[in-house]
């Protein structure tokens, strides 16, 4: 039985990991499916209803859907602090605006806006949950200038917006960035849009090619303001679940099947071990005359349904947590529907390892015990033959207690046991280095981008871009101790035949508020000229140093031109371009302009300051930069938390199982060595410490090189993420290994104390009647 | 029933009603059922009876490996049926050697280890190589286990058992592995440490043979004694034969 545990064990963390990702792919494809998720987007300035049929002529376009989306300053009882709406268009009912059904929203309270009353709203759950809105309150917001007083009717959720992150923002911050739907004709009469839209959505054909139709959407908007057209994988929100999954996909790619490798082995010294102690049965069975073949076959079968058993429970139990575990994520990530997916290879795979691991196991026992004479099976096996070894040489055996020296003399005795113990635990160790080290990585990768590299107290974003009065006009804002301007332009980045979309920063050249790093995080002073990648970027090109970037920005009359590439820097999060301030403007072809400020507050004034910013038209938003280190820690605290919490749990599972298991081998072959001891006045104690012992030393020795191994792990894992949004930076604190090799010790001791209780128990009379 | 003591000694061992049942209601089994009797101190002492007559119980539960159900044990004065389980480890420590048919010698550790096991947790012990001198082992110090034949092999448990100056030295069938030469060549270990060092000795054997070399023969048959007789012709180990 214990056996069929073990494999359910392994099988269970394969089924339900697989299980889980596949099920959150599923379940999100079916979402985007039913509420039309579109493929490629396009924010423009101003375009006339009329060009929509150009849009739809485009080869490959299945549904054009136009709206209006314009930012607007929300005040929410409570809260100081600047909030953003990002205030969208419903589609009308008829009419001009009526919609194609792309990016639909899903409500989950009240109704949508009455399309006659101009005041009535549905805001995005996440924003509503943060701030404890109902249908049935209401919410203030600046509107283009005007302040209106608006009526919360429904609340919803979208594909589009399964992270809200608002402009400028890394990450999505429900108390800061929420999404207000609204009637069009109301909100195309706050920004003069009448027959107008300035944000469009194409679903694409299955066969269509997504590059080819960005192109020619770029070509129809640009005289309209279009700041490029991108496909769903620059999408904001989807990238950032993609990233998600990526590194669940990360983390599950790596430790389960680690997992069931351990299973498979634990498995395999168990079942060798049983075989071993039928060796009297096996040649019984001979001696009556049964072929090798078929006392083999016996035992197999035997062995392969026990096995058997395990996977069925295995799959069974892995199929039930990973529908929870799934449902979980699906509350997480907020999805309306939750498909739940077993993929049935790794199902095969699963129980294939598990089945041969075990056979294989028992195969080798079994012909070890076939291919004995009967009478020679019948016998108690020969006594194991110990050497005086190594130990003799340095004259330890004299220094030593005898107990110590049975430790060791047993250890050497076996060392392939002793080795794949202590692999075992270490495995253990490395699992919950590799699973604790994303903690420091994250840790790691806020200090750099927030202490280091964004010292910003906050961050100002205009409407638009402005002239350098409007510094002046921000310097002059109560409790501003300093402010840096940026000016930042929306490009395609061009190297070979990779293309990149991106925001180009320019930044100051002495600017100490925020600054590019290099890899010792030293700040780089941009250079006058040339473009500035991070490392991520520059990958992603595949440039170097001295390589030349065609640039196309976005913006104004849309400029193209080849720089060189003059430095690249490390940043974690996200994948930028710099320049400095002035080579951006006058690429642009434009003086001294500006598209926001980094800001250092007097933390005294700043309820004044956000009350005062809050009233600039000019200003889009404000984003926190402690808000911003909060969001970022809890958002990636939530996705990860989940799963890893299954990880550390399995790893200290297999520390505890590898331990007991080998403790229990340990004690059925020394039983009677143990049992001696006692009679000859050995206390439990003294006797406890010769099989614990040995499991200390094993643990111990497994600790080093399970922090070695979790660090390989570890960068394997770092090398399996395939995420733009930000590079998980290879750092592992002391603090985790410290914590990695505590929970394996104690787990250690915890089948060590079980294992103690039955050397306790021992029957000392009955272990000297019988012979070995 | 002869009981003429040759020698007056003081007692070792004191047993009065001793009894010990296994198992509860109808799987129950009566190993002992009241004995009584004396072991002086020094003496010799062998165990007969058939298999399932009570003899290796009762001499576990001289050892302090067995609680007897009912009745005493006084070694020395003392109760050990009294003791709780660490009180009957210390006993064992301080006062009991033990010899078994199966030798349970330390696989793992040489014959001189495997004595030394024993010396180490000692009061006063002899040096593990005098010990095994006594039984005539000195060539054999450095060997494990399996490399010595049964016979060396219990005369290392024999070693082993004298090596801490034991006050009584318990063996269960110590030859009933062994051929006769090498049996002899226990018993003369024994019977050499009896005779030595003083150590009350009680020895458990299928064999009627070896009652010759003791000073007194106790027969047990269905958890009882029946028969307790001074042996007034004892002879050498060397002189018995089967």
């Amino acid at each position: 039985m214990a056996i069929a545990v073990v494999i359910a064990c392994g099988v269970s963390t394969v089924v339900m990991s697989f299980g889980t990702l596949a099920s959150l792919e599923v379940t999100r494809d079916a979402y985007y499916e039913q509420q039309r998720f579109a493929d490629v987007f396009a924010h423009l300035k101003r375009a006339p209803t009329a060009l929509v049929e150009r849009i739809a002529r485009i080869d490959g376009v299945k549904r054009v859907e136009t709206r209006i989306v314009e930012a607007a300053n929300l005040d929410v009882a409570g809260m100081d602090e600047p909030v953003l709406g990002q205030l969208i268009s419903l589609p009308a009912t008829a009419g001009a605006g009526a919609g194609t059904g792309l990016n639909k929203i899903f409500l989950r309270q009240g109704r949508l806006p009455d399309p006659n009353r101009v005041d009535e709203v549905v805001l995005s759950e996440p924003f509503a949950d943060a701030h404890g809105l109902i249908p049935g309150g209401h919410i203030r917001a600046t509107i283009n200038g005007h302040r209106r007083e608006l009526d919360i009717v429904g609340i919803a959720i979208s594909p589009e917006y399964i992270y809200a992150i608002g402009p400028g923002i890394l990450m999505p911050d429900d108390e800061r960035f929420g999404i207000v739907w609204m009637g069009r004709d109301a909100l195309a009469a706050s920004f003069d849009l009448k027959s107008a839209f300035n944000d469009v959505s194409l679903s694409l054909m299955r066969a269509a090619d997504e590059a080819a139709v960005i192109e020619r959407l770029d070509r129809i908007l640009s005289p309209w303001g279009g700041i490029g057209a991108y496909g769903r994988e620059d999408q904001i929100s989807h990238a950032f679940v993609a990233n998600e999954m990526e590194l669940l996909k990360g983390l599950g790619s790596v430790i389960p099947p680690i997992f069931l490798a351990v299973a498979a082995f634990l498995l395999n010294v168990v079942i060798s071990r049983i075989i071993a102690t039928e060796r009297e049965q096996i040649g019984l069975m001979k001696a009556f005359g049964y072929s090798d073949l078929s006392v083999g076959g016996h035992y197999l079968k035997l062995v392969l349904l026990v096995a058997s058993v395990g996977v069925a429970l295995g799959l069974l139990v892995g199929a039930w947590f990973g529908r929870e575990v799934t449902e979980i994520y699906t509350d997480f990530f907020r999805f309306p529907v939750l498909f739940f997916k077993l993929d049935l290879q790794v199902f095969v795979l699963a129980g294939i390892a598990s089945l041969l691991a075990s056979g294989i196991g028992a195969v080798g026992a079994i012909r070890a015990a076939v291919i004995l004479p009967p009478a020679v099976a019948m016998q108690p096996a020969a006594p194991t033959i110990y050497r005086r070894g190594v130990l003799n040489m340095f004259g330890l055996t004299e220094r030593l207690s005898q107990p110590t020296l049975m430790i060791l003399r047993h250890l050497g005795r076996w060392p392939l046991r002793a080795g794949l113990t202590t692999l075992g635990i270490s495995m253990s160790v490395a699992i919950l280095v590799a699973s604790l080290f994303f903690y420091d990585a994250i840790e790691h990768l806020m200090d750099v981008y927030f202490h280091h590299g964004q010292r910003q107290d906050a961050t100002v974003v205009f409407t638009e871009p402005r002239n350098m009065r409007a510094l002046t006009e921000i310097r002059r804002l109560p409790g501003v101790m300093a402010a840096e301007p940026y000016r930042v332009v929306a490009a395609k980045l061009y190297h070979g035949n990779r293309y990149e979309r991106a925001s180009i920063a320019g930044l100051d050249g002495d600017a100490i508020l925020r600054r590019a790093l290099d890899e010792d995080l030293r700040p780089v002073a941009l250079p006058e000229t040339g473009l500035v990648l991070s490392t991520t970027m520059a990958k992603m090109l595949n440039a170097s140093r001295g390589s030349r970037v065609r640039l196309e920005l976005l913006e104004g009359q849309r400029p193209v031109i080849e720089v060189p590439v003059t430095a690249i820097i490390e940043e974690f999060i996200a994948a930028p371009a710099y320049m400095h301030r002035d080579a951006l403007n006058r690429l642009m072809r434009e003086g001294p302009t500006i598209s926001g400020a980094y800001l250092q507050i007097d933390h005294n004034q700043s309820e004044a300051l956000y009350r005062d910013l809050k009233n600039l038209p000019a200003v889009a938003g404000v984003s926190l930069q402690t808000a911003a280190l909060t969001t970022f820690r809890k958002t990636m605290a939530e996705t990860m938390n989940i799963m890893l919490f299954f990880y550390v749990l399995f790893g200290g599972l297999i520390a505890f199982g590898v331990v007991y298991n080998s403790a229990r081998i340990s004690l059925s072959e020394r039983g009677r060595e143990l049992a001696s001891l006692r009679v000859l006045g050995f206390t439990r104690g003294e006797v406890s410490y010769i099989l614990l012992g040995e499991l200390a030393i094993l643990t111990i020795l497994a600790l080093p090189f399970g922090c070695v191994f979790g660090v390989v792990l570890a960068q394997l894992m770092v090398a399996n993420l395939n995420t733009e949004l930000f590079r998980v930076p290879m750092v592992v604190e002391p603090a985790t290994f410290a914590m990695a090799m505590t929970a394996v010790i104690a787990a250690s001791m915890v089948s060590g104390l079980i294992v103690r209780r039955r050397i306790d128990g021992f029957d000392l009379v009955s272990v000297l009647k019988t012979r070995e | 029933m002869q009981n003429v003591q040759s020698v007056e000694r003081a007692t070792a061992f004191s047993v009065q009603g001793l009894t010990k049942i296994y198992g509860t209601g109808e799987t129950q089994v009566h190993a002992l059922r009241g004995v009584d009797l004396d072991l002086p101190q020094g003496e010799l002492t062998v165990l007969l009876g058939p298999s399932g007559s009570g003899k290796s119980t009762f001499l576990n539960i001289l050892g302090g490996l067995d609680s007897p159900t009912g009745g005493t044990v006084t070694f020395q004065g003392r109760d050990i049926t009294a003791l709780d389980s660490n009180g009957l480890t210390q006993y064992r420590r301080d006062h009991v050697g033990f010899v078994f048919q199966f030798y349970n010698l330390i696989p793992s550790l040489t014959a001189r280890e495997n004595v030394s096991l024993v010396t180490e947790i000692a009061t006063a012990p002899l040096r593990p190589d005098e010990a095994l001198e006594l039984v005539g082992l000195s060539d054999r110090m450095d060997h494990f286990p399996a490399q010595l034949s049964g016979g060396e092999q219990q005369r290392v448990a024999v070693a082993r058992a004298i090596a801490k100056k034991p006050d009584v030295l318990l063996c269960d069938e110590p030859t009933g592995a062994l051929d006769s030469k090498t049996g002899i060549a226990v018993l003369e270990a024994i019977e050499l440490v009896n005779r030595e060092f003083g150590t009350t000795a009680a020895v458990i054997t299928h064999n009627a043979a070896i009652a010759d070399i003791a000073d007194r023969v106790v027969i047990f048959a269905d958890g009882a004694l029946s028969e307790v007789r001074v042996n007034l012709t004892k002879i050498g180990a060397a002189e018995v034969s089967w």
